[in-house]
């Protein structure tokens, strides 16, 4: 009698874990909706953690990740990074990061753009899909796990779907020092 | 009969295949209402022999007798069956011949001098371009509504930015589907001006159910007049509000997506706003366009089209008003 209920709670429990790969706010509130430019920019190191925690619900759902697949070439990043191959902007799909892998690493780097040519997006896009953007990046070397990458293409197929990418593995990184402001 | 069908409410209107508006929606017509009244007849029929059978014994009320063979009933059944199989190949044959004559009367309105007119499907919106290849600065780009001269002939022609949609103006024509990689092509003709309206007729998402379109039939002067109207770049702004309108909308999300002419914004993900005051519509046929729903449709289009691709645009209230009286300035 005891032992009866747990299979059904182990079930349960496995399950209740794949609920947030489909949830979906279609609606993020008007703190997610404003235009992202509130990174702070400091004397900080480039690329450093950002004050504030990353949402990590955006790399936890199917949908986000997939919406950020959308707005990578609606907002013209292929423009640059091809589809993660990199062109005139380094690729994404390796496990080279000037400026970090992290979650908010990417978000600030989207944000408030990078020397010799990452462009800010500062005030352009708005928050959520900024998170949602850098989650899918994060998705083009395997950093995602691959039931929340997506696993098929819209288009024709450039390269192997996100969730059949070996996963990447980051070498330490090495904070890039910036200079302070000259006397 | 048909006279008396018309009456019904329903049976008129912007969106019904009953009410047609050109030869092809007339012809199909006709072929809708042939199998109607045949199947209709035949049923009434059947049933009616068949209550006819099933109260006659009942009336008997005895339980029947045990059934004999005998050769004079047994040939006068043959006989009927038989012919009643002969009248139905004969229906079927009616249907499918009345059917071919439609599809070959539909198909052959093709003509070299057609106007053409390209017809995106987006979830979920209809991008619509009006192509020359000659002067590719003629080139309009509109959405969501499509004007054609009267009496003429169009040539649509039509593919699909993402999924599969189909497009259907039932007064006019038939669906024809819009698949993404290849382009198809639907010749249509409408008699008369007046305004139809068309809907996505695939399903292709969350928002399926508002993708619709309107076509405005319209005299030939008034077509040409429209679309030269349509071929200059956005007016600029005269009030002081419009032209911090103009600010707002260059200096916020609104540019990454959309395209107003004569303006830096350049983007070809959303509708084109170059003159989307012109448009009696907006989010697809799904708000007539005016103040209040422009206001909301920009303040957060979320709760409205639940899962659209226009994210919410909380910002601040006088520059929301700004922005609304620069876009219904774009006429």
């Amino acid at each position: 009698m005891t032992t009866s209920w747990k299979p059904g709670f182990v079930l349960l429990l496995i399950f209740s874990t794949g609920c947030k790969r489909e949830h979906r706010v279609f609606d993020p509130g008007v703190a997610g909706a404003t235009p992202a430019n509130g990174t702070i920019l400091n004397e900080v190191s480039a690329g450093q953690r950002p004050a504030q925690g990353a949402p990590l619900a955006y790399q936890q759902s199917a949908y986000t990740v997939a919406e950020g697949k959308r707005l990578y070439q609606a907002y013209n990043c292929v423009g640059c990074h091809a589809q993660g191959g990199g062109a005139i902007g380094p690729a994404l799909m390796d496990a080279e990061w000037i400026y970090g892998s992290s979650l908010e690493q990417i978000h600030s780097t989207i944000v408030q753009g990078r020397p010799n040519g990452m462009p800010s997006f500062a005030g352009k896009i708005p928050d959520y899909q900024v998170w949602e953007i850098a989650a899918y990046v994060r998705s083009m070397s395997g950093l995602l796990p691959s039931d929340v990458a997506p696993s098929r293409s819209d288009h024709m197929p450039a390269s192997v779907p996100e969730a059949a990418k070996e996963k990447e593995h980051p070498e330490q990184e090495n904070q890039q020092p910036v200079e302070g402001p000259k006397p | 009969m048909i006279a008396l069908l018309s009456a019904v409410p329903g049976f008129r209107g912007p969106q019904t295949p009953l009410d047609p508006a050109g030869p092809q929606a007339l012809h199909i017509e006709h072929t809708l209402f042939l199998i109607f009244w045949i199947t209709s007849v035949v049923t009434v029929v059947v049933l009616t022999v068949l209550a006819f059978g099933v109260l006659r014994q009942h009336a008997k009320g005895e339980i029947p007798p045990p059934f004999e063979v005998d050769p004079q009933t047994e040939r006068r059944a043959t006989w009927i069956v038989g012919s009643a199989i002969g009248v139905t190949v004969i229906l079927l044959f009616v249907m499918m011949i009345s059917s071919f004559i439609t599809s070959h009367r539909t198909a052959v309105l093709a003509n070299s001098s057609a106007l053409k007119i390209n017809v995106y499907g987006h979830e979920w919106w209809w991008e619509i371009e009006y192509p020359n290849e000659e002067q590719p600065y003629r080139i309009v780009r509109t959405a969501n509504e499509i004007h054609v001269p009267a009496g003429t002939i169009v040539d649509i022609h039509g593919t699909s930015r993402d999924v599969i949609h189909s497009f259907w103006a039932p007064n006019i024509h038939g669906k024809k589907d819009l698949l993404p990689g290849y382009w198809n092509d639907l010749t249509v003709e409408v008699d008369h001006p007046g305004t139809w309206r068309g809907q996505c007729a695939e399903f292709c998402g969350l928002q399926h159910a508002h993708m619709a379109f309107n076509i405005v039939a319209q005299s030939r002067e008034d077509f040409n007049n429209w679309y030269n109207a349509q071929l200059k770049s956005a007016s600029e702004p005269q009030t002081p509000q419009a032209i911090h309108g103009r600010e707002v909308f260059l200096s916020h999300p609104c540019m990454m997506c959309h395209t107003i002419r004569g303006t830096t914004a350049n983007s070809t993900v959303g509708p084109d706003l170059t003159h989307v005051a012109s448009r009696s519509m907006i989010a697809a046929g799904t708000l007539v366009n005016n103040t209040g729903n422009l206001t909301g449709w920009i303040a957060n289009a979320q709760s409205i089209k639940p899962g659209c691709r226009m994210p919410p645009n909380p910002m601040d209230a006088n520059d929301l008003n700004d922005l609304v009286a620069y876009v219904e300035s774009l006429r």
